[in-house]
């Protein structure tokens, strides 16, 4: 249940952050993505044992096609795709996996919470459908080109976006 | 019914609609899919979710890491500790932190025990879907073996809220190995049994073979993992491809099907229970007396930073993506079940399928409305 | 009719009532005593002495239960239908007998009275499908329709070798014609198609699934309550007293108990204990087959019915034929109705629809990849967790 927010105690000022671990094979696609990528505008990075590959929204399907058809990347397998939202953006986040080569690579996309157009992938992974569709419900994310956008979680006639830190779920009342 | 009075050349056939609804015996939680059916085939699916669903991961984002773990328990139903596991195991990678081995040991104890209680529960109701009404007792009765000892072990049977952040709440209570000695005996001849009954059976192979068949290439593009994407050909474990826990010391094997139908699905879930057997006995054999918990603070606060974290529950590749800020509480936790993605691929699996195959095939993706709604 | 055979009838037929009732209640136990043990419980253990009150007590909870009527429902057809499907498996013991001299009314054409009745129940299934205005009502309803005809093809032709075989259709003269050798020695084919036929007749597992809770959450039967549905339930019990009946009446012997010293009342008495036990026999086999296999889909059911049990009951008249014809001594039917019944079960174990050909499932031992150990790159890398 919900906690009543208690005031931090002032025991370190600093908030440690964790430790980036890649092991050998993210190190050798960490060195490998610059060459495969090269033709879009993305950045590289690490999340403790994972690649980040953070590009525009609109380059994402090129992208996911490049790596899951990239023989060198193989990342047939999209493990999860999921929003989190940071207050000023949404994060949008595809979760890519080899299942031969098992590397795995993290691609993300950010958007402004007020215009939050992502181009849908649903045409690379039909997995990619219902993640979609709880993006959108959830956190009002439009996955342009997804065939049906529909409510998947939430009753029709829901207002709002629960997911996003915004929404008052904690003081909501439904009745 | 109206009657259409037009002449037979002009007449229009409709598809019926039949509701296969929120309540219905068959369909393994509250769950409703609108079937388009022809005479007895089946033109369309349209799976509608959403009736179990609480928030769970915008209530994380709310509690402590360890009053989460409760809220993961409730997420799959049926193999509550696989879920628990996923969550601490995405916290301790993000901490960096170091499990005893004993309460690693006892981990994957509990855990393939879990397995095998919720690949029982499974095969009763499986039999259940294709009209054998003996098999659910059978099976249960497995379950309510490995739920007795659960009790023992956690203090409850199903919503254990028992692994933590950092090891385990308590150690094994004192007969743990000679109950676990007669629990193994119990479920080795019960396996065979359960087998027995319902694999060779004419009418259950006529049933289940060549229905909702799905290929490995398929099965990858939906996302379909677990024991339906093994049946369909794929060898692909989280336990082997991306090892967690201690899953590298043991030797165990890997079920896998030929053409990915019901029959497969249903027989590599069987295998996997003798396999889950098998890595406990070895388990039991290696694991020594050690502490069960790592020196923790009382409250976790992990550092700030985001993990994926990928396991193998029963189900399939059950994903729990963590973004910590810093603070004592998530600040996002967004859980990847299986049981949602392999819904996805409902549609194709109804492609040629009669109607009364539905329930079958449905019972086969075995899911938990509890994960897919969360 | 003179005044004493209508008291006699009257009470014939009140008798018949009362003694079917009985059955039906002892039935109702025994099944889920049976099906209890099988699956490991106890079965109703409360009321009354390990339950032998529960049956009572289902049916006054049935009668005092609420009768809900579908606002939609066409109110004739809903009400007649429980009656259409009743009035038809009663009938049909009027010419049933338990013993020699304890018979209603023996008619000469005994079993095509049988036959004849045992087809109307058809109707009531349809009548209710249909009356109940909801779709799964209507797909079982329909599903019902097709494998109670289709499968009254078989029910015949097995009657009609034993018929062949006695020369007869009097039911008394079939029993009596087992006096030396039960018809299950010389026609077993006939048995084996007279009990699959009777089991889809009755819609039994494996072929229950018009009604299958699990699919159509009841079929045609599933907008009745209370007192209709108990009409329905009591139907169904009866058909499976009535099925068991005949199948010991041709082919197990009826009440023949060669051998039996007594005379007279206390021989009538014991033949009906007799007869009684061994109908009770073929209903814990029916019982034992409820509880253990899985049920067919319609069109399997169907396949099974047209391809398989069609062309064996066909090919058991006509072997019965040729024996007969020929005069050939009796042992010669057994033999070709054994090597038919074996071969049949053969193909059943070979088909490739029901056969195991190969294990699909392998296992293979894991290719652990071992983890790498973690090597912490420079904070300088960076992180782009915050964007």
């Amino acid at each position: 249940m919900a906690q009543p927010q208690k005031p931090q105690r002032r025991r370190e000022p600093e908030i440690p952050v964790a430790p980036v671990a890649l092991d050998k094979k993210g190190d050798a696609l960490l060195a490998l993505l610059p060459e495969v990528f090269e033709a879009f505008d993305v950045e590289f990075g690490a999340a403790v044992d994972e690649v980040v590959v953070t590009a525009k929204p609109q380059d994402v399907p090129a992208i996911c096609r490049l790596a899951k058809e990239d023989p060198r990347l193989d990342l047939t397998y999209l493990r999860c795709l999921s929003v989190v939202d940071y207050e000023e953006r949404l994060e949008v986040s595809y979760h890519l996996f080899s299942l031969d080569k098992r590397h795995k690579m993290v691609l993300k996309a950010s958007v402004p919470p007020d215009e939050p157009f992502v181009p849908s992938i649903v045409s690379i992974w039909r997995g990619a459908d219902w993640f979609e569709r709880e993006g959108h419900d959830l956190f009002g994310v439009v996955f342009q080109g997804h065939p049906n956008l529909a409510p998947l979680l939430l009753y029709e006639g829901f207002e709002g976006f629960p997911g996003r830190r915004s929404f008052p779920f904690h003081e909501y009342n439904e009745y | 019914m109206q009657v259409q009075r037009q002449p037979t050349q002009q007449a229009d056939t409709i598809d019926l609609m039949v509701n296969m609804g929120p309540q219905h015996p068959s369909t393994h939680g509250v769950f409703r899919v609108v079937l388009w059916i022809d005479g007895e085939r089946i033109v369309r699916a349209e799976p509608h979710i959403g009736y179990l669903h609480r928030g769970s991961e915008k209530l994380c984002e709310g509690e402590l890491y360890s009053q989460v773990i409760t809220l993961f328990d409730r997420l799959d139903y049926v193999s509550n500790l696989n879920c628990e596991l996923a969550f601490c195991l995405a916290v301790e990678k993000l901490m960096a932190l170091e499990i005893p081995d004993r309460a690693s040991y006892i981990r994957v104890i509990l855990c393939e025990l879990n397995r095998i209680a919720s690949h029982m529960l499974f095969y009763g109701v499986y039999g259940l879907d294709t009209g054998a009404m003996t098999p659910i007792l059978y099976g249960f009765r497995e379950r309510e073996r490995i739920q007795a000892l659960f009790e023992t072990v956690t203090g409850a049977r199903m919503m254990h809220n028992y692994i933590r952040v950092g090891g385990l709440r308590h150690d094994l209570p004192e007969d743990f190995v000679p109950k676990m000695a007669e629990l193994m005996d119990h479920l080795k001849r019960g396996v065979e049994e359960c087998d027995d009954l319902l694999s060779n059976n004419e009418m259950f192979i006529a049933r289940t073979k060549g229905i909702g068949p799905i290929s490995g290439e398929d099965a990858i593009e939906f996302g379909v993992t677990g024991p339906a994407l093994r049946a369909a050909g794929v060898l692909e474990d989280v336990r082997i491809s991306e090892p967690y826990s201690i899953y590298d010391r043991f030797e165990f094997g890997i079920p896998v099907g030929t053409y990915g139908d019901c029959w497969d699905r249903y027989y590599v879930r069987i295998e996997e229970m003798r396999q889950s057997m098998s890595i406990i006995e070895q388990a039991m054999e290696q694991m020594e007396p050690g502490p069960t918990v790592s020196a923790l603070r009382r409250i976790t606060r992990p550092p700030k930073g985001e993990t994926y974290m990928r396991t193998e529950s029963p189900r399939g590749d059950f994903g729990v993506f963590l973004v910590s800020d810093g603070s004592d509480k998530p600040y996002r936790v967004k859980v990847r079940a299986p049981s949602f993605a392999n819904l996805q691929a409902l549609q194709h699996l109804f492609r040629n399928a009669y109607v009364a195959d539905a329930v079958v095939i449905l019972g086969s993706i075995d899911i938990i409305l509890g994960e897919v709604d969360r | 009719m003179s005044f004493e055979q209508g008291v006699y009838y009257a009470l014939g037929a009140v008798g018949l009532f009362v003694f079917l009732s009985v059955m039906v209640l002892a039935l109702t136990w025994i099944e889920r005593k049976g099906l209890a043990r099988i699956q490991m419980r106890m079965g109703p253990m409360r009321v009354g002495f390990h339950g032998t009150l529960q049956p009572i007590a289902d049916a006054m909870k049935l009668v005092v239960k609420e009768d809900i009527l579908p606002s939609w429902a066409d109110r004739r057809i809903y009400w007649l239908a429980p009656l259409a499907v009743f009035i038809p498996a009663l009938m049909l013991w009027a010419t049933i007998p338990l013993a020699r001299d304890a018979v209603l009314a023996n008619l000469e054409l005994g079993l095509f009275y049988i036959v004849a009745f045992s087809v109307l129940s058809v109707m009531g299934l349809v009548m209710a499908g249909w009356g109940s205005a909801n779709k799964y009502a209507i797909l079982g309803g329909l599903r019902a329709a097709g494998q109670l005809v289709s499968y009254e093809i078989p029910f015949i032709m097995a009657l009609l070798g034993v018929a062949m075989l006695v020369q007869s259709l009097n039911l008394i003269e079939i029993v009596d014609h087992q006096a030396r050798w039960a018809h299950i020695l010389i026609q077993p084919l006939g048995l084996f198609i007279f009990l699959t036929a009777g089991l889809a007749e009755l819609g039994r597992t494996p072929f229950d699934i018009h009604h299958a809770e699990s699919e159509v959450v009841g079929g045609p039967f599933v907008e009745y309550s209370g007192a209709h549905w108990a009409v329905f339930f009591l139907a169904e019990y009866i058909n499976t007293f009535t099925i068991a009946a005949l199948t010991v009446l041709l082919f197990l012997g009826g009440w023949q108990w060669p051998g039996m010293p007594f005379d007279g009342f206390l021989n009538s008495a014991l033949s009906v204990v007799w007869f009684l036990v061994k109908i009770y026999v073929v209903i814990a086999l029916i019982i034992w087959i409820r509880g253990t296999y899985p049920r067919l889909r319609i069109d399997q059911l169907m396949a099974f019915g047209w391809k398989l049990l069609v062309p064996l009951s066909f090919v058991n008249i006509v072997i019965t034929g040729v024996v007969l014809f020929y005069g050939w001594p009796l042992w010669t039917l057994t033999l070709m109705s054994l090597i038919l019944l074996a071969g049949t079960f053969y193909l059943i174990a070979t088909y490739r629809g029901t056969a195991m050909e190969r294990m699909t499932v392998s296992v293979h031992p894991a290719r652990i990849a071992r983890p790498e150990p973690a090597v912490a790159l420079q904070q300088e890398a960076g992180t782009s967790t915050d964007g």
